[in-house]
């Protein structure tokens, strides 16, 4: 059945270390960091920066972390860039099989998603995650959808989700000034504010944001830019005032 | 049909470019006890007449449910049909739990299409000798499918398979331009009606007929019994404007006692045919 994704020949050493060194990646080296997602009156609205980290270095300043997936759906997607790419391939091959089909059904975002979890935590038993955490959004005949997955296979469906620091930073935010049905400029600026918050706060964020649409017409991504941002705190001027002998 | 040397086995083509192992499957088909679908916008029906070997026997099981928005209902080798249900069943619930959605009637039909036309390229297998009527909803409405021991599957308004099935889609000929926007009950009437065509002549009992249906918001289920036989009352004392040939059972107080015997006109036909 196509909807398993193909293992490559090189996976099959064993999954838990028995006499010999483990093969595959332990730990992420590329990656991105929160994204964040709401549902709006048309649809849904995704936010992502355009970092790619390796480390503690903020080496790629122009990765696009949120892509559209079939005619029905968004994936934004944190964690280890080079498994987002893996995780595109197969969702490429997905919906290619779904078009092939051509019978007028469409796998949705309930569908693609569920797949996902499915892929992230069959990935997980056998102790070789894709480590990232996606959020899959989308419209199909007027539902709007929206979920998360996490790389060892939690998921769940809100109306706003958001990845990693996004989590603790901007879903409060989300918690109190999202409401049904909010407008697109509202929502736009919902998401900057949340944004703005992990760009402060996050150390592994850059000055350089994507956002998405996807509605019923489909999906729109617009040109990334930057956000203002506001350092003249009075605290700022003398950051040493009250703490002597710091620098 | 005739004999002939090209008909040993299904990997030989005769000269005329037929394939006469799946012929002979095909008249399988046509031996078993007959089977019906007929569908409306939203709602599909199945039905068919399960005549018991002897009174000590149980009835032998012709309509599956595959799933609540799929069910398929069996004509010739019940056997095979049993064995494609399982796998039609597997695939349904493999879908259901990879992308929490139904499967799309049409793409299972396809898979089942698909999995028929294997054995009739393989010379170590025999082709499936079973029709199967699939019904079920998807995105785009109600649909009923008729799939084929040669691998063919179509889509119908309406469709009988099986002993004196002619009979039944004479019926559903002159009645199918109704169906498109018929209520549910209608159609069930209508499934019974053409069931009765292909007893010729025996009394119409829920005890020898099995309905099924599945529509929006209904999920696939066989009817029990008593339902059935007070549908089949309802229509029954209303005479029929347009009596049937060879059909004087219209009323209720039919004798009935040479039909009862159950004579099946299937002489001679093998246990796992009926």
């Amino acid at each position: 059945m196509e909807f398993a994704p193909k293992q490559d020949q090189s996976e099959n050493t064993v999954s838990i270390p028995v006499g010999g060194p483990i093969q595959r990646t332990q730990y992420p080296y590329v990656t991105g960091t929160s994204v964040v997602a709401i549902k709006y009156k048309d649809g849904i609205l995704m936010a992502a920066d355009m970092g790619g980290s390796y480390g503690s270095t903020l080496r790629y300043k122009s990765v696009e972390r949120i892509k559209p997936i079939g005619k029905h759906s968004l994936l934004g997607g944190s964690g280890e860039i080079s498994d987002f790419q893996e995780i595109l391939r197969y969702l490429d091959e997905l919906i290619l099989n779904d078009n092939m089909w051509d019978d007028g059904n469409s796998l949705g975002p309930k569908e693609v998603h569920s797949y996902l979890t499915r892929v992230m935590y069959n990935r997980r038993n056998k102790f070789d995650p894709l480590w990232n955490s996606l959020v899959l959004g989308g419209v199909k005949k007027g539902q709007k959808y929206l979920g998360m997955v996490t790389m060892i296979g939690v998921n769940f469906e809100d109306n706003h989700v958001a990845t990693g620091f996004g989590n603790h930073l901007a879903r409060p935010i989300l918690r109190d000034e999202w409401h049904e049905d909010i407008s697109f400029e509202d929502g736009v600026k919902l998401l900057e504010k949340c944004m703005r918050v992990l760009l402060y706060r996050d150390r592994s964020a850059v000055n350089k944001i994507q956002i998405s649409k996807l509605t019923e017409e489909g999906a729109t991504s617009f040109p990334p830019y930057s956000l203002k941002t506001y350092w003249g705190f009075s605290s700022f001027h003398n950051p040493t005032v009250g703490a002597e002998g710091s620098w | 049909m005739f004999r002939n040397q090209y008909d040993t086995d299904v990997t030989t083509w005769s000269p005329a470019g037929r394939l006469f192992q799946v012929e002979y499957a095909m008249e399988a088909v046509k031996q078993g006890s007959a089977a019906i679908g007929l569908r409306s916008r939203s709602h599909v029906v199945l039905a068919c007449v399960n005549k018991a070997n002897n009174e000590l026997s149980s009835h032998q099981k012709k309509i599956f449910k595959v799933d609540d928005h799929i069910g398929v209902a069996i004509a010739g080798l019940t056997a095979d049909g049993r064995v494609l249900s399982r796998y039609m069943r597997s695939e349904c619930i493999n879908y259901s739990f990879t992308y929490e959605a139904p499967l799309p009637v049409g793409r299972l039909v396809v898979q089942l299409a698909d999995k028929a036309q294997v054995c009739t390229q393989r010379s170590w297998k025999r082709p499936y000798g079973v029709g199967l009527l699939v019904a079920g909803l998807d995105e785009s409405g109600a649909h009923l499918y008729y799939n084929c021991p040669s691998g063919n599957y179509f889509e119908y308004q309406a469709f009988a398979i099986g002993s004196r099935s002619q009979a039944a889609k004479t019926y559903l000929e002159r009645k199918f331009e109704t169906f498109v926007d018929s209520s549910r009950d209608d159609l069930v009437k209508h499934a019974l009606i053409a069931i009765r065509e292909t007893l010729q002549g025996e009394t119409l009992k829920s005890s020898i007929c099995t309905i099924a249906v599945v529509g929006v918001g209904e999920a696939f289920h066989i009817l029990d019994q008593e339902t059935v036989q007070q549908m089949i009352n309802a229509f029954e004392i209303v005479a029929e404007d347009e009596p049937p040939a060879a059909d004087p059972g219209t009323s209720a107080g039919e004798g009935g006692a040479t039909a009862e015997g159950g004579a099946p006109a299937e002489e001679g036909a093998a246990p796992m045919e009926i």
